[in-house]
């Protein structure tokens, strides 16, 4: 009996070693080394804004500091990424779609109280809105969001609960329905049910979406960030259309310093950096070169061949802030699950 | 007679061409596709696509996690094939079914369980934070959800083979006075040597494969816990679609020149019988 | 110590202890941890979240995508194993060879690759279009991503039966002049019908957990195109662990029992394999 005891422990031990060659990292740097490395988790189309800026950071933080330092990135799904730091990925700064995703890791207890005071504008450097992509010569002849809602108009936008762009999306239809109906709920969600009954594809994501209106050619109109759309404009200059509706809203990304990370890591120097330099002139114009709108006033001014800026923009504060809408809009049983029953 | 074997003929034709077919349509095409599309833009986007830094990176990792898979599960299996085939207990269906389970598990939960287990919730999570070792949104994750989605490939394919061969030569030996490794090398290993080679091939060709739960623990960090499959999704959602189906094209090949060997081994197990 | 002395062959601890570490660290414990995460909440609470008219709607698509799917990869799989086994032509082997590509190919790559082919510009969309039937975003091209995920499944179960199967008795009964589709359903199909269900049921699992491949060309509108692994996808994204591990639990436990039918009749199997 003896025997066995020892070889089930011979086992034990056995497995527990292969398992442990693959179990070390080093995570902790040092921020006197010549090096170091940090994680930006951001969402999905922020993707060359990022790699454009951390070419210009990097400069920025040599000259500095005399140190080199490169960014790892990260991108998905707003909603997706802030889980995963929320479950542990290590990220030093979050540059996420919506401030609901950054409490969402706040809640967690990584990141402190407070931290949307810690930059300027919101933590908001750059913001973006959200506009209609259409096929060249708007054959249905889309103008504005009461067009979306007529029969046999294909509609893509993505699934508001998997993706933070989405919800942006929702927020501007429910937006212009509300002034358009002075209000009257019934109607407004009416008029959204309509709208989503359009919908012929809900992607889980906005890069999705835009994938199943550009390249495999569905629906009619796709309900875009607008910087997403600019980039499909400009990759395909002779298929799409941009339309401006009369009302959207005004999509504010926010972007964090991930406290517990830094503190752990030691990066909260570069880390903070990395976000305030996004404000330096610039970042701004990157941004705005990206077609994200620059949150200063100076520079986006530069840009007003590009943006609309007479367009009729409301914010989350109009709906009462994040809290209230998640619970009102996107949470289980919400006006969003509502539309679709039966 | 003659009429039946016109009759078989037909019959013969019918059935090679429908399974052809079947097998043309939903196999060949969607290749063809992967590398129609990769070759869109011609030879010298492909090979700037596969290449490219991050691309080298993400298979490197893509290997070694393969790599890893492969030899935990072979340790696994031939040990737990043993256990199972050799030996009677109780509960052994229950183990088996156990065993089993992730190949039908759901590669969402599959990466869902691993967050449950290592991530910051659970209550393993400060002991690991002490002792500085990550696992989820790190390779071992990534190597963990590899590991779980080929788990039982290898004792699946020893099992009926064993069982087959049943437990008398094994007495026999033991009876003898051999001791247990002597048994397993000189009398069970020729046995199961094919079907051994055989699951390693398919667990290698899965693992290399494997995308919904290493995309759940991976963290997407590009250039440190990328696989080759979430290279390509990210590819996908740059909007750069051809080096997307460029990078596709290199899994596509890997899976197929593994299964070339597996042709090759299976080919000469057959001979050797 | 009874039961100990029948255990000529040693090993028995090693192999069983390395075998149940192996097992709790990668399967066990992770599993567990689900079930303890579920066990947090009410019972009426799961029963609630589970009974959501959008889960269930999901449950629905789910289970009848997988099933369709299976089920015409049980028949394809057993045409496909039969020409392999008992007939001899150019181009055999590299079929043969091929058969286990979904399990190598990325599911998701799988999925692109299929939504490319089936929208209306696809090449065999654009051909059903004409008929105006439409396959990516319809349930129709979930079942066409599902099956493309199981061929392997019941082609590798039955293969190996057919190859032991004696061919006399079916010689016997053809002289005797029994029709084929009746050598068929009385002789081979009793034979090969547990290998089958074996084939089926492992696919069937499979194709209910599928994710990767589906999400590309399914639409994923609620109600109509929205699999089960999605709203767990989606759950979590809202931070909602509970109703995730819930809804995860309930496919867990039909993959589980699953398993244990299909470990029955594998039993069965392995008595027909030794020749019994």
């Amino acid at each position: 009996m003896k025997k066995r005891v020892l070889s089930i422990i011979l086992a034990a031990t056995l497995t527990i070693t292969a398992f442990s060659g693959c179990g070390s990292s080093s995570s902790s740097e040092s921020e006197n080394s010549g090096k170091v490395t940090i994680t930006n988790v951001s969402y999905d189309p922020t993707r060359e804004l990022y790699q454009a800026y951390n070419e210009i950071f990097a400069k920025h933080w040599k000259e500095k500091k005399g140190q080199n330092v490169e960014v790892t990135q990260s991108h998905g799904g707003s909603g997706k990424q802030a889980l995963q730091v929320a479950n542990g990925l290590e990220a030093d700064v979050v540059t996420l779609a919506l401030e609901y995703d950054v409490k969402a890791i706040q809640n967690a207890g990584l990141i402190k109280d407070g931290w949307v005071d810690n930059f300027d504008n919101d933590s908001s450097p750059y913001t973006s809105t959200i506009v209609f992509l259409v096929r060249k010569g708007n054959p249905k002849n889309i103008k504005d969001w009461s067009d979306l809602v007529k029969d046999g108009v294909g509609v893509i936008t993505p699934n508001p609960k998997t993706s933070g762009g989405a919800r942006w999306n929702y927020l501007a239809a429910w937006a212009y329905a509300d002034k358009a109906y002075n209000g009257d709920e019934t109607k407004i969600k009416d008029f959204i049910k309509k709208l989503y009954k359009n919908v012929l594809v809900l992607d889980s994501g906005a890069r999705g979406a835009t994938t199943t209106f550009v390249e495999n050619g569905q629906g009619d109109v796709l309900i875009a960030w607008e910087n997403e759309a600019f980039l499909s404009k400009r990759d395909y200059p002779d298929d799409y259309e941009i339309v401006t509706p009369s009302v959207s809203i005004l999509a504010q990304p926010s972007v964090a310093v991930v406290d517990e990370v830094v503190d752990k890591r030691g990066t909260r120097e570069v880390a903070t950096e990395y976000l305030s330099y996004l404000y330096s002139d610039e970042a701004q114009k990157i941004a705005a070169e990206n077609y994200y709108r620059p949150s200063n006033e100076k520079i986006l001014k530069q840009y007003s061949d590009v943006f609309d800026l007479n367009l009729n923009l409301v914010t989350i504060k109009d709906f009462g802030g994040w809290d209230k809408v998640q619970e009102k809009h996107f949470a289980d049983g919400g006006v969003f699950d509502q539309i679709y029953e039966k | 007679m003659h009429e039946n074997k016109l009759g078989s003929k037909i019959v013969k034709g019918v059935l090679i061409g429908i399974s052809i077919l079947f097998l043309f349509v939903m196999l060949i095409l969607p290749l063809i596709t992967v590398f129609s599309e990769a070759f869109k833009q011609g030879w010298e986007v492909y090979v700037k696509a596969i290449t490219d830094e991050y691309t080298v990176k993400a298979t490197i990792l893509t290997l070694e996690a393969t790599l890893i898979a492969v030899a935990v599960n072979t340790i696994f299996g031939v040990f737990a094939a043993w256990a199972i085939t050799k030996f009677r207990f109780k509960g052994k269906k229950v183990l088996t079914t156990l065993i089993d389970l992730p190949v039908t598990v759901s590669p969402v939960i599959a990466g869902l369980i691993f967050i449950l287990t290592f991530g910051r919730q659970s209550i393993l999570y400060p002991l690991l934070q002490q002792a500085d070792v990550s696992i989820v949104y790190a390779v071992p994750g990534v190597v963990l959800a590899t590991v779980f989605v080929t788990f039982p490939f290898i004792s699946r394919e020893l099992i009926p083979v064993l069982e087959a061969q049943g437990t008398d030569e094994e007495e026999a030996a033991a009876l003898m006075g051999a001791n247990g490794f002597t048994i397993f090398r000189r009398i069970t290993f020729p046995h199961i040597k094919w079907a051994f080679l055989y699951g390693i091939i398919l667990c290698a060709a899965r693992a290399m494969g494997e995308f919904g739960a290493v995309s759940v623990l991976s963290g997407h960090l590009r250039g440190k816990t990328n696989t080759l499959p979430l290279h390509v999704e990210i590819l996908f959602n740059e909007f750069q679609y051809v080096p997307a189906f460029a990078v596709s094209s290199i899994l596509v090949i890997m899976a197929i020149a593994i299964l070339i060997i597996r042709s090759v081994v299976e080919y000469k197990g057959k001979k050797d019988i | 110590m009874k039961k100990a002395k029948k255990r000529v062959i040693p090993l028995f601890g090693l192999s069983m202890g390395v075998t149940l570490s192996i097992l709790s660290l990668v399967v066990l414990i992770p599993l567990a941890s689900l079930v303890i995460y579920t066990a947090q909440m009410d019972f009426s609470d799961f029963i609630q979240t589970i009974t959501r008219e959008r889960v269930l709607a999901s449950f629905k698509v789910s289970f009848i995508t997988a099933f369709i799917a299976s089920l015409i990869n049980a028949v394809m799989g057993v045409i496909i194993a039969w020409v392999l086994v008992r007939y001899q032509f150019p181009g055999k082997k590299i079929i043969d060879g091929m058969i286990e590509l979904p399990f190598a190919l990325p599911t998701a790559v799988a999925g692109m690759a299929l939504t490319s082919l089936t929208t209306d510009n696809g090449l065999i969309g654009s051909f059903f279009d004409k008929f105006g039937i439409k396959i990516a975003y319809t349930q129709v091209g979930i079942t066409i991503a599902l099956i493309f995920i199981g061929i392997p499944f019941v082609v590798r179960s039955v293969q190996p039966i057919l190859e032991k199967l004696d061919s006399s008795y079916e010689e016997a009964a053809g002289v005797l002049g029994a029709s084929r589709t009746r050598i068929f359903w009385k002789i081979i199909f009793p034979e090969i019908r547990p290998a089958v269900f074996t084939g089926f049921g492992l696919a069937f699992g499979r194709c209910l957990g599928e994710y990767g491949s589906v999400v590309f060309i399914a639409g994923n509108k609620p109600y109509e195109t929205e699999i089960t692994p999605l709203i767990i996808m989606s759950e979590l994204q809202e931070f909602d662990y509970k109703s995730a591990t819930a809804i995860a639990l309930v496919m867990l436990a039909v993959s589980f029992l699953l398993l244990f039918v299909i470990n029955l009749i594998q039993a069965r199997n392995t008595k027909i394999l030794k020749g019994g």
